[in-house]
């Protein structure tokens, strides 16, 4: 198990769940043509959480939060992001979007833009603001995820870590209020791991709602207020990390957790 | 302690390769003489490409420059003691019949009471080097000459074609008639019903408002250049107006039709695919022949629709169903990863199709759309099947001069070297913008 190696205390001061509602999923249930990946989601996320999902593979935990931005779409029931639902509304869809930020496993940056362009271009067509401004705020961003000297060159040149740092700053340009993660250490070298789980870790510190799709168990223990267990497109279990991880209930999730932190 | 233990107490400096591999003899050594067999095959195809250079160099190193006519040249040829079949190259045609070749039939001021009107062509092109430059090297250039390379296609047709200058200021205002409606309803109403309406503001323009207003400024402001009948077309004048035309408007139609076939919308798929697959499968040939006989027949009659104006549309239209299927090949080769990303970050379509999708998708297809360009260049030469003289179908006028009967290097070998002077320009291009837009591995 890869256990975080912390040089640092962790600063929960700020890391408090508030009553406000920022995701809220009821009975959702979407297909792959006949196949039923996801069955009756009820999920409420309040402001605040950081909640790790974890899971096999194919488990449906990708899927889960690739729907709450409407990279899938969901067949029934419903999902409210910040208090605006997702249905077939694209002026609704570009909304829930342009407030919720996502990371990728393969980082999916624009590879024919400098990363002070991919950083700037959806503040500058989709929030409208100030080309100057933009650039200011990605300067910022840039420097808190430590690459502020990157800014010039293209994603091409960047080590996977670094990229997944870019991309990371990239989201937070869009000022989100939800931050969605979809395996972002999945793709990167043992030795890269560390510097994006520092960057998410000082996010979380600033008091962001996540949803990590991770195996950084680690991660999860110390950083996330919930964890979510998924198998065969259902909330198997959920629970605080130290209760899950001690005391799990389901028998898949103890079958789960024996294999990966068995050796 | 065991002997599989070990500790690099320092590290290695970087050394020098060795001096064969590397500069002209490693060069040599790894593409020419790597072994026994290739080292044979290098010399054996040193010397037929010696052989093939000094016999071509013995044929057309000749003084036939200022001949006028093949029986001169014989003369020439046999005074030089030179005698044969491949006695040499009789350059005199060329020499005498270039101008016809570039320019055609274009009025060239040797009949009675015509002026020669060449300037026109020789400024219509030189105006497309400067209307192209933005384009081409927008990084060197100064972005304001975009301005001018909106008002070429305007200015071309009125250089090249004559009449009143007032025929292509109506036309632009048609464009601008459009712009305003569209944009002026897009304060109240929804983006396709602006664009729909008006796109056909700007053809009721063209259709009905247009002529009033051109012929009615003619009047009043008579500013024309002598008119010139299409026929008098020719040359590689007529090839390069059909080419550059095609090519500039095959690619956007092209983008629209490959991002028409990847569209969810059933019709608009349907339509795309249909348009494309017929193109496809049918010889450009064929659709001349059609531009150039058939469609008179659905015609009202009495019209006289120009028929070059019949082989841009057709020319157009093969290109651009080629061009289509090149740019789907770059948009299938775009990971989704790049549509999710432009999604999450809240772009709708269009700003993910034109900052994120086209310039990637276009960028890959670089070969496969210059490709296309230089196979569109070389097709304008089939236009001498219905009739017009592109320089292909004017030698065979020249060999019907009783002077020059009976050549057919020379021709078609200025030809084919004015034609690869193009192609090979437009292939290197190709691969500067390439290298150019290189920014790293993905």
């Amino acid at each position: 198990m890869s256990e975080l190696a912390l040089d640092r205390q962790i600063d929960r001061s700020k890391m408090k769940v508030s009553d406000e509602v920022a995701i809220q999923i009821s009975d959702m249930n979407k297909w792959y043509g006949s196949f039923h990946v996801l069955r009756d989601i009820n999920l409420t996320v309040n402001q605040g959480e950081r909640i790790v999902i974890a899971g096999p593979s194919g488990s449906g935990k990708s899927t889960l939060i690739r729907c709450l931005n409407a990279l899938e779409e969901h067949q029934a029931g419903n999902i409210l992001v910040d208090g605006t639902e997702l249905s077939n509304d694209l002026k609704n869809i570009d909304k829930i979007r342009s407030e919720v930020g996502m990371v990728f496993q393969h980082f999916n940056l624009f590879p024919h833009l400098t990363i002070l362009e991919n950083c700037t271009l959806a503040p500058i067509w989709v929030r409208k603001t100030p080309k100057k401004e933009a650039e200011e705020r990605a300067m910022h961003f840039l420097e808190k995820v430590k690459i502020p000297e990157q800014a010039d060159k293209y994603p091409g040149q960047l080590s996977g870590g670094q990229q997944q740092r870019v991309a990371i700053a990239r989201s937070l340009c869009m000022m989100p209020r939800i931050m969605l993660f979809d395996e972002p250490t999945s793709a990167l070298d043992p030795e890269m791991i560390k510097e994006v789980l520092d960057t998410m870790i000082e996010l979380a510190e600033e008091g962001m709602t996540m949803l990590c799709v991770t195996h950084e168990m680690g991660f999860a223990r110390q950083v996330a207020n919930r964890v979510i267990f998924m198998d065969a497109g259902q909330i198997v279990e959920q629970n605080e990390p130290e209760e899950f991880f001690n005391n799990p209930q389901s028998e898949r999730t103890k079958l789960f957790l024996s294999q990966i932190l068995g050796h | 302690m065991s002997d599989i233990s070990f500790v690099r107490t320092e590290m290695l400096p970087q050394k020098d390769p060795p001096a064969s591999a590397v500069g002209v003899v490693g060069w040599m050594r790894a593409n020419l003489f790597s072994g026994w067999f290739n080292s044979i095959l290098t010399l054996v195809a040193l010397y037929f490409v010696i052989q093939l250079l000094m016999g071509l160099f013995h044929w057309a190193w000749v003084p036939t420059w200022s001949a006028a006519s093949l029986p001169e040249c014989r003369d020439i040829f046999e005074q030089l003691g030179r005698t044969g079949h491949n006695a040499g190259a009789c350059w005199g045609v060329i020499a005498e019949r270039w101008p016809q070749l570039l320019f055609g039939f274009y009025p060239n001021g040797t009949e009675e009471g015509t002026v020669d009107q060449r300037w026109r062509p020789i400024l219509a092109f030189v105006l497309l080097a400067v209307a192209l430059a933005p384009i081409l090297y927008s990084d060197r250039v100064s972005g304001k000459l975009i301005y001018f390379s909106g008002a070429y296609p305007f200015i071309m047709p009125w250089l090249l074609w004559g009449g009143t200058i007032w025929t292509p200021v109506a036309v632009a205002l048609g464009f601008v008639v459009g712009f305003v409606v569209y944009k002026w309803l897009l304060k109240s109403t929804s983006e396709l019903i602006a664009l729909i309406v008006g796109v056909v503001s700007a053809v009721l323009w063209w259709m009905f408002a247009a002529s009033l207003l051109s012929s009615g400024l003619a009047s009043i402001m008579p500013l024309a250049l002598e008119p010139v009948q299409s026929r008098a077309f020719g040359g590689f004048m007529l090839s390069i107006t059909i080419g550059v035309v095609a090519i500039g408007l095959s690619l956007p139609i092209g983008i629209v039709l490959a991002l028409g076939r990847q569209s969810d919308l059933l019709i608009v798929k349907t339509l795309c695919v249909c348009f494309i697959e017929f193109i496809r499968g049918v010889p450009l040939i064929t659709l001349l022949f059609v531009a150039s006989t058939l469609l008179n027949i659905f015609m009202p009659p009495g019209t006289n629709f120009d028929i070059i104006m019949r082989v841009f549309i057709m020319v157009t239209l093969f290109a651009s169903a080629y061009m289509a299927e090149v740019i789907r090949g770059g948009l299938a080769a775009l990971p989704t990863g790049q549509y999710e990303g432009a999604d999450s970050l809240g772009l709708n379509y269009w700003q993910a199709q034109r900052l994120i999708i086209m310039p990637q998708a276009l960028k890959i297809s670089i070969p496969g759309i210059v490709s296309t360009f230089i196979g569109v260049f070389k097709d304008t030469t089939l236009v001498s099947v219905i009739g017009l003289f592109d320089p292909l179908n004017l030698t065979n006028a020249i060999r019907a001069d009783a002077d020059w009967n009976g050549l057919v290097w020379e021709l078609y070998g200025f030809i084919a070297f004015l034609f690869f002077v193009f192609c090979f320009g437009m292939s290197r291009y190709s691969m500067y913008l390439e290298r150019k837009l290189q920014t790293g591995h993905r």
